[in-house]
């Protein structure tokens, strides 16, 4: 392949267009400035989500009242789940790194729709500021759950609607993006870049877009439904009404299982990129792990119903879902298998973003065994609604998600920034967070095993050990998080400035300067070669 | 996407297009006063969808488009109606 010219444009962080000072970032269609826009408000919302944990952990410390009364800690979970899950973890890949890396990743100037990129920030900014808000204003923090179960949230007298409407926006910010990730890939690789010759983090986004534009339209139309049903009193969901609660949470789940996807597709593709680079030898099982993303996109469309075994399903529904729940499981085992075979015998450099991506498959492994007990019928009867749910749901979420992130912000900080952050501070950021992170929720497997519902303010006195260290785990994770954005902050400031290839990356976006320039490269590149040739792996042409 | 010169369609086959759709929307209103018992939800699932494939093919351009875009609506139609079955096989087996 051929990148030319791309020294001469100016970096995207001093270029000066129309606008000037915040306008210019305010105003911006370039898809790295919209990134960046995301990431910082991703960081912001997750401090202030992540507090909200903070409190509800200490408020567990002990068994009865500690530092707040039951319908506040209703609010804080309630606000916790819609923060994290519709603000953070649904856009925090795709928005971000998506945003700021595809065009580069395919050979493109921009996404497809830049404009549209824009504005799907402001929807989303609305969306997540409303739904702060509504902790505070009116009657009340919602206190459904981010599931919104009716027919309680028909009837609960606190800020549903408030919560629903900024779901829902949010859900508008989630389609259009998908929408402009298809698009832009469908038409805007750059010459020589088959299906087959494209990254695998541009594969991955390809997968989660279309579950995006797919799916998140109808959990959009199932909460105007529940607002419908509380303002117009019409029976959708509600008994009482004539209406049936199994038929809200079908909806919802369609939706929210493939959400899962949404969270965990994006981070596979992250960490397909870094073990490569980060062992120096191509990616093991190309065409297996571009197939698995599909397969998972495809498959992980039909199980919703194992969120719905307790829920008076019937019984054919039951063991289909169950059944189609193992199946979910293969492609996720292959991409595993392709990343521990991408390292074996490989040059591996434990740098910090390979350290969070190790830790990735540790705590996305331990998520998805225990996510089969919870998808087997016979022991998701004994373990529905325990805080065994909320650890499994946290170790794929958070142990997911969260630490592909980590790793990723880590991987390509150098790039998005231009400057190096502290190896040594990072190194001890990561086990901080990965200790604070495995104390914090592997206690909750254990006193979920032994009974402890979910979502309980109070609880018997024989689970308090197992709260206690939980605890002790969430301070130790807020301090790794802490010195981490301390770290990379500091780094993005005053780092060493980076090379253009810190790491000996082969994709695209180590062949242009740190950071990049305004519109990335000067003459679009031709693509020549698969991706992830090192050295002379003529065995990868 | 193909040639420019290939996107514009005669104002008689809009025209057509515009009818059947009115038709339908028609049809769908008549329909409703039979009983289809099971069935009735499957019997207007089917004509909203007749609809919007007919929308997409000649008002959105599907028609202009090479295979593999084909494939793919056809692939999301595929995906809806295997969820709305599933859905269905928990109402009738409750």
């Amino acid at each position: 392949m051929s990148i030319s010219g791309s020294e001469t444009q100016v970096s995207y962080l001093d270029y000066q267009g129309k606008h000037k000072g915040i306008w210019s970032w305010l105003l911006s269609t370039d898809h790295k400035r919209i990134g960046l826009l995301y990431l910082y408000a991703i960081i912001v919302f997750f401090f202030v989500a992540a507090f909200l944990g903070l409190l509800m952990r200490i408020e567990l410390i002990a068994p009865g009242r500690t530092i707040m009364e039951p319908q506040t800690y209703n609010g804080l979970f309630t606000i916790h789940g819609i923060i994290m899950i519709f603000v953070i973890v649904i856009p925090g890949l795709a928005a971000v790194f998506g945003n700021f890396f595809l065009p580069i990743l395919i050979g493109a100037r921009d996404v497809a729709f830049p404009k549209l990129n824009l504005f799907s920030w402001y929807l989303y900014m609305i969306g997540a500021i409303l739904g702060v808000l509504s902790q505070f204003i009116g009657g009340g923090a919602p206190d459904t759950g981010w599931t919104f179960y009716v027919p309680y949230s028909v009837e609960s007298s606190t800020n549903v609607i408030y919560a629903l409407t900024a779901a829902f926006i949010l859900g508008f910010s989630s389609i259009l993006t998908g929408l402009n990730f298809i698009v832009t890939i469908h038409r805007m690789r750059a010459p020589g870049m088959g299906w087959m010759r494209m990254p695998l983090f541009p594969w991955a986004l390809y997968a989660t877009a279309w579950i995006q534009v797919l799916a998140t339209p109808i959990v959009g139309i199932t909460l105007l439904m529940v607002i419908a049903e509380r303002v117009l009193n019409i029976g959708f969901f509600d008994p009482a009404l004539g209406g049936d609660p199994v038929l809200f949470q079908h909806l919802f789940w369609i939706y929210s299982h493939p959400a899962v996807y949404i969270m965990i597709l994006p981070a596979m593709g992250i960490v397909t990129e870094i073990f490569p680079t980060f062992s120096q030898k191509p990616v093991f099982g190309y065409g297996a792990i571009v197939l698995s993303s599909l397969a998972i996109a495809f498959v992980g469309y039909f199980v919703w119903g194992h969120h719905m075994f307790t829920s008076g399903m019937s019984y054919n529904a039951r063991w289909f879902f169950s059944f189609l729940t193992f199946i979910v499981a293969v492609p996720s085992a292959i991409k595993v298998f392709n990343w521990i075979s991408t390292m074996y015998g490989g040059s591996i450099d434990l740098k910090p973003p390979l350290l969070y991506a190790i830790s990735f498959i540790f705590l996305f492994m331990i998520g998805g065994f225990t996510g089969l007990v919870l998808g087997s019928l016979a022991t998701n009867v004994h373990t529905h609604d325990t805080a065994f749910v909320v650890a499994h749901f946290h170790y794929i979420i958070f142990g997911g998600m969260g630490f592909a992130f980590f790793a990723a912000i880590h991987y390509w900080a150098p790039k998005m920034f231009g400057r190096m952050y502290n190896f040594r501070v990072a190194n001890i950021a990561w086990v901080l967070n990965f200790t604070g992170f495995n104390l914090l929720y592997f206690p909750l497997f254990i006193v979920g095993l032994q009974g402890m519902p979910r979502r309980s303010y109070d609880y018997l006195p024989q689970f308090q050990s197992g709260h206690v260290l939980s605890t002790v785990g969430a301070f130790i994770l807020i301090a790794g998080l802490l010195l981490m954005v301390y770290n990379l902050v500091r780094g993005a400031r005053k780092g060493e400035v980076a090379p253009a290839n810190p790491w000996k990356g082969v994709t695209l976006e180590w062949k242009i300067p740190s950071p990049p320039p305004h519109e990335n490269f000067d003459d679009i590149p031709v693509i020549t070669s698969k991706p992830y040739l090192f050295g002379n792996n003529s065995d990868n042409k | 996407m193909k040639h420019e010169d290939k996107h514009i369609s005669s104002y008689s086959s809009l025209a057509i297009v515009l009818a059947v759709l009115l038709f339908l929307t028609a049809f769908s209103v008549w329909i409703t006063g039979f009983h289809f018992g099971a069935f009735t939800v499957a019997v207007a699932l089917i004509i909203a969808c007749v609809k919007v494939a007919t929308v997409l093919i000649n008002f959105m351009h599907l028609k202009f488009e090479n295979l593999f875009l084909k494939l793919l609506v056809t692939g999301v139609f595929v995906m809806f109606t295997l969820v709305i079955i599933l859905t269905f096989v928990d109402y009738y087996f409750r």
